[in-house]
């Protein structure tokens, strides 16, 4: 292309085109990020609001708990499942080689005294409650809890042994707050 | 056209030069040029519009009553079937309404499959039904939530924790969806406005359907193109009565289930208020989503069949470049007619699996999830493997030199 005069008024004289196109993209860029920007309230409003973000934590009273006896606590809207286990499903989650585990996971780094085993009681999958909290219902062949929707299997530790569920139950984060009492969140 | 043009009236023509909505209606409505060789299948697309239009009307009228508050959205679900005046009516409209619009278009898409209807240049035509069929999950999904049940919440969770597969950020997308730590609240109030937003987004899809449709018109059983006048009728009136007949005979089952067996395509266990600490036995979606169901519980791994499930549904988007034949309608096809026929099967199976326990067993000796699997794979096989290797290998049948002929040579057939 050749500069004819008109081109230079419109281009620039040294360079041509390289300032209005500067003009042009940073204006452009400016632009976006604005709408970016003003995009992000909205997406954020959808988020945990400050409420629901206030209740986080739960306190339960684990005195009144006899062994082998299972609670279920809510906490974020979610059951907290409590178990006070015998010393036979102690050993049972205790002896199991990490191997054959699916989600690997030692027992002892799953408790923080080896009687209370506490989780969030969804399955990983896609969010069930599993079974196991009442005497009387099915807890699957290790003995820990069964997800009636998709057939996973928890042992007494809360890990997954046979399913679809991917992972261990998650643990919810607690601490004792004397020997018997816990808070959760 | 011509002869219309002559009738109209001063008001109209004073009109329609400043707003061409008369030449637009005639354009697209009246004198829309229409293979007429349409066989009853071209009936559910209009039908499927209809019901979209009662979905909406039905649906803003529930809404006046509806709270979306999960201490009382069940209770004023009650109330809408108890003490508003035909509360009961524009409930079970709206419910069956909703299984009937997948009835029709999931007829629509089978039409569409076996006449070749997404083939050049109708792709986009095709594409943005299957956009429509996305949103319409999506809308159907979260209106079953409204109600508050049991299978309304625990199908919210169960389906909103599939994005928690997604690594990484899985989590904090799924908290981001529910405005909280667990399905509550947040989440049936912000269900209740997309319920209400998306049907209006559908609407609009609508005309962009059938703004693509109009471009290069209808395809019909022969699936060869339109040549000449002959081959073409005016759409009004003989596709509007047409239609409308169709219309007469689809009310007829859709109020047969609304006034006989309303609750047939329902789950008895949504009749049980919502409890966040009890999961119903067996969670089983909508019966128009059983299939992707069967398939997101065919594959052992959890983020696995989140991406099987989903490449189901967007394996349509690409259906136009996976099918290699020329030939559009089915009826010259003859290998993918009886391929078309053993999908269709394969679909309907994948609704059984789905709709049984994961440990059912069939004539207690197959294991479901077995069948399950075989049914996904098929179900992919014939995306990915059939419909491209079929068009190459088959030897279609010779297609008619035009429509107009074809019509002729069936009314002589008829007349003889």
């Amino acid at each position: 292309m050749t500069d004819t005069p008109a081109d230079k008024i419109l281009h620039g004289a040294d360079s041509p085109s390289s300032r209005r196109d500067f003009l042009l993209i940073s204006t452009s860029v400016l632009g976006l990020a604005g709408l970016v920007a003003s995009a992000w309230p909205f997406i954020d409003s959808i988020g945990p609001a400050a409420d629901i973000l206030a209740l986080s934590s739960t306190d339960v009273d684990l005195g009144a708990m006899q062994v082998g006896q299972a609670i279920t606590v809510k906490w974020r809207g979610k059951p907290i499942f409590i178990r006070y286990r015998t010393a036979k499903e102690i050993k049972e989650a205790r002896d199991v080689p990490l191997s054959q585990l699916i989600d690997p996971q030692a027992d002892k780094d799953r408790v923080q005294k080896a009687q209370w085993i506490v989780v969030i009681g969804i399955c990983t999958h896609l969010g069930c409650i599993p079974l196991g909290q009442k005497p009387t219902d099915p807890r699957g062949d290790y003995g820990g809890w069964y997800c009636p929707c998709h057939g996973s299997e928890y042992d007494t530790s809360g890990r997954v042994r046979r399913g679809p569920a991917p992972k261990n139950l998650y643990l919810p984060p607690y601490k004792f707050l004397d020997n018997t009492k816990i808070r959760i969140g | 056209m011509q002869e219309n043009q002559t009738k109209r009236n001063k008001l109209v023509e004073w009109i329609d030069y400043r707003l061409p909505i008369f030449s637009y209606t005639d354009h697209n409505v009246i004198s829309y040029p229409t293979p007429k060789n349409l066989n009853w299948m071209w009936n559910f697309g209009s039908l499927a519009g209809i019901v979209l239009v009662i979905m909406i009307a039905s649906g803003v009228f529930l809404a006046m009553n509806y709270q979306p508050n999960t201490a009382i959205a069940f209770q004023s679900v009650e109330r809408i079937v108890r003490d508003v005046n035909y509360g009961w009516l524009l409930r079970y409209i709206h419910m069956n309404g909703a299984s009937m619009f997948f009835v029709l278009v999931y007829i629509h898409m089978f039409r569409g499959l076996y006449y070749g209807s997404y083939k050049a240049p109708r792709e986009l035509l095709w594409m943005i039904g299957v956009v429509i069929y996305v949103t319409m999950m999506a809308t159907a999904f979260m209106g079953y939530v409204l109600p508050w049940g049991q299978m309304s919440f625990w199908g919210a969770t169960v389906i909103t924790n599939l994005f928690s597969a997604i690594p990484v950020i899985g989590t904090h997308i799924v908290n981001w969806i529910w405005g909280g730590f667990s399905v509550d609240l947040p989440t049936l109030n912000r269900f209740f406005v997309w319920h209400y937003l998306l049907p209006m987004i559908l609407f609009m899809f609508v005309v962009v359907h059938l703004w693509a449709l109009h471009v290069h018109k209808s395809n019909n059983p022969l699936g060869i193109d339109i040549k000449s006048k002959d081959d073409v009728m005016p759409f009004h009136p003989y596709y509007t009565i047409k239609d409308l007949v169709g219309l007469g005979v689809f009310m007829m089952v859709f109020l047969f289930f609304v006034f006989f067996y309303p609750n047939f395509f329902g789950e008895p266990d949504n009749y049980i208020p919502a409890n966040p600490m009890v999961t119903p036995p067996h969670i089983v979606p909508e019966w128009y989503f059983l299939p992707f169901y069967a398939i997101l519980r065919a594959v052992p791994d959890k983020l696995g069949g989140v991406i099987v499930m989903f490449s189901g549904v967007l394996i349509l988007f690409v259906l136009p470049w996976l099918d290699t034949s020329k030939v559009r309608s089915a009826t010259f096809r003859p290998i993918y007619k009886q391929l078309f026929w053993i999908f269709v099967l394969d679909c309907i199976l994948l609704g059984i699996v789905g709709s049984k326990p994961p440990d059912y067993a069939f004539f207690g000796l197959i294991k479901g999830v077995l069948v399950g699997r075989a049914a996904t794979i098929y179900y992919f096989f014939h995306f990915l493997v059939l419909m491209p290797l079929v068009g190459k290998l088959e030897k279609p049948k010779p297609l008619p030199n035009s429509i107009n002929e074809e019509v002729i040579k069936a009314c002589r057939a008829k007349e003889d």
